[in-house]
């Protein structure tokens, strides 16, 4: 069977550093950095003080106030980023078939705050249960798609993808064979995630994931510098409107870019650290190259999942230059985790909206934050350091690794 | 308009997100101010943790409306 052909029409982004798309490209290009000290909560007693959280919002400019109520943080946000991509496809409910338009949305966590609310006033109390009855409905991560869908009147496929920081492009992947198999015309595709809170930062320091630079929260996010010492927690959401070829065609759609290729791997190996050859990230961009029918010396530019922390960069880079020898040279290389933190499940859907936004702007964002040179990291690559650069761009492929040992890669390619 | 009725009034308001003007004796939660089966739950929860009282089920099912609210009400809180 002939599989029919992707592309993206529509994109929505609220991020720490823009809360719409081309404020977002504003931020990346210009090398802002999101990370500040935390509002949400008092973090005075935390190991790491600071975050990369939303500003400036207010739920209640984009949802009705009753029912902002009944929806966790990161259900908000995905609405929000839903409906900046969906005005931007133009499409119309009224005249597409809605059974044929789906909705695939993604988280890392879900509802954490609400789920930590819930469970603090209850053991503030005498043992009498008084759990509200939006409690589960707030928390369960499907209930972003199941939104979306009542929102727009999507009847077509419907559900959650959970792969943590691997979810958004792994939801993205998932939107894009399901189009390809003629499944849907239509998916609404992306990530959003609200992590900002005691038990998200408690966790994640724990773990000592987190970048401890609380004297300078806007340099903390430093991938491939040898000073580096852990991520930054990000919050928000990216979407994407995928749409079959055809049938952007022939309403007249404005088409981004086209998604060629996807790859979904494991490590197989442990919960948190990255397989020290690197096996499934070799062997996750190789899938996507290979799906997309391209040589690895046809990308221009990798979105890394370069998270700033000491064991997950140079892992990455040894992987890059072990699919792409010497092309790895020619390419841009960049985290733009630098400036956003990293948003978990929604980094990947953020990170193919740089990706695609690179390819329509013939400019790549830049790694922020570059001090010092790590001798484990081949210098001799590209990272794009401080500074966006312009070139050429036809083709941008975007990793996202997660706990659990979860890879993905997705590649775009300009659109002709 | 007693105090309890003041307070059932503005519970009413901002969990259903009406208007005060909207919030009349005869107003029915589910017909009138858009709650769905969950609203009304959780107003039942609200007027229990206000009023430090426990409604049980059968006659929750009987509180409809805003009045009903503020007669049940009147009768069974703490004072």
């Amino acid at each position: 069977m002939q599989l029919k052909r992707v592309v993206v029409t529509g994109m929505g982004a609220l991020t720490p550093i823009g809360n719409n798309v081309p404020a977002y490209w504003q931020g990346l290009k210009n090398g802002v950095s999101g990370a500040a000290l935390i509002t949400k909560f008092d973090a005075t007693k935390f190991r790491t003080k600071f975050a990369c959280e939303v500003k400036n919002f207010n739920a209640e400019d984009f949802i009705d106030k009753k029912e902002v109520r009944r929806l966790d943080p990161f259900c908000q946000y995905a609405l929000v980023a839903t409906d900046e991509a969906m005005k931007d496809s133009g499409l119309d409910v009224e005249k597409i078939d809605l059974d044929k338009a789906g909705v695939i949305w993604g988280s890392g966590i879900g509802g954490l705050k609400s789920f930590q609310d819930e469970a603090m006033a209850f053991a503030r109390g005498d043992g009498t249960p008084r759990i509200s009855p939006f409690f589960i409905t707030k928390m369960i991560i499907d209930l972003s798609a199941g939104h979306i869908s009542m929102k727009y009147g999507f009847r077509g496929l419907n559900f959650s993808v959970v792969s943590a920081c691997a979810t958004g492009t792994n939801a993205i992947i998932d939107a894009f064979n399901y189009i390809r198999l003629g499944k849907a015309n239509v998916i609404i595709t992306g990530g959003s995630e609200m992590a900002t809170t005691e038990t998200g930062i408690g966790g994640f320091n724990a773990m000592k994931a987190l970048s401890e630079r609380n004297d300078s929260p806007e340099t903390a996010s430093r991938p491939y510098d040898k000073d580096r010492d852990g991520f930054v927690l990000g919050e928000g959401a990216g979407a994407l409107i995928l749409e079959e070829l055809e049938h952007a065609k022939a309403r007249g759609a404005k088409i981004y870019a086209e998604l060629v290729g996807g790859g979904m791997t494991a490590d197989a190996y442990h919960v948190s650290a990255p397989h020290p050859e690197g096996l499934g990230v070799i062997a996750v961009m190789k899938s996507a190259i290979e799906d997309a029918g391209i040589q690895p010396t046809d990308v221009d530019y990798i979105n890394t999942h370069g998270t700033s922390t000491p064991i997950g960069d140079p892992q990455e880079i040894k992987a890059i230059q072990k699919v792409f020898g010497e092309h790895a040279y020619k390419l841009n290389i960049s985290s733009t985790k630098s400036m956003t933190g990293h948003l978990l499940g929604a980094a990947g859907a953020i990170e193919s909206i740089a990706s695609i936004l690179a390819i329509q702007h013939q400019t790549v964002p830049p790694t922020i934050n570059h001090f010092t040179d790590d001798e484990e990291i081949d210098a001799k690559l590209n990272f794009t350091f401080n500074k966006a650069q312009e070139r050429k761009v036809e083709v941008a492929l975007s990793n996202t690794f997660g706990f659990g040992g979860h890879n993905c890669s997705v590649i775009f390619r300009k659109y002709e | 308009m007693s105090e309890i009725a003041q307070k059932v009034k503005s519970i009413i308001v901002d969990k259903l997100g009406v208007e005060e003007s909207e919030v009349t004796p005869d107003a029915s939660f589910t017909n009138d101010l858009g709650a769905d089966s969950l609203d009304t739950v959780e107003l039942i929860m609200e007027f229990e943790k206000e009023f430090n009282i426990s409604i049980p089920d059968d006659q929750a099912e009987n509180i409809t409306t805003v009045g009903q609210a503020i007669a049940y009400l009147e009768e069974h809180a703490q004072k």
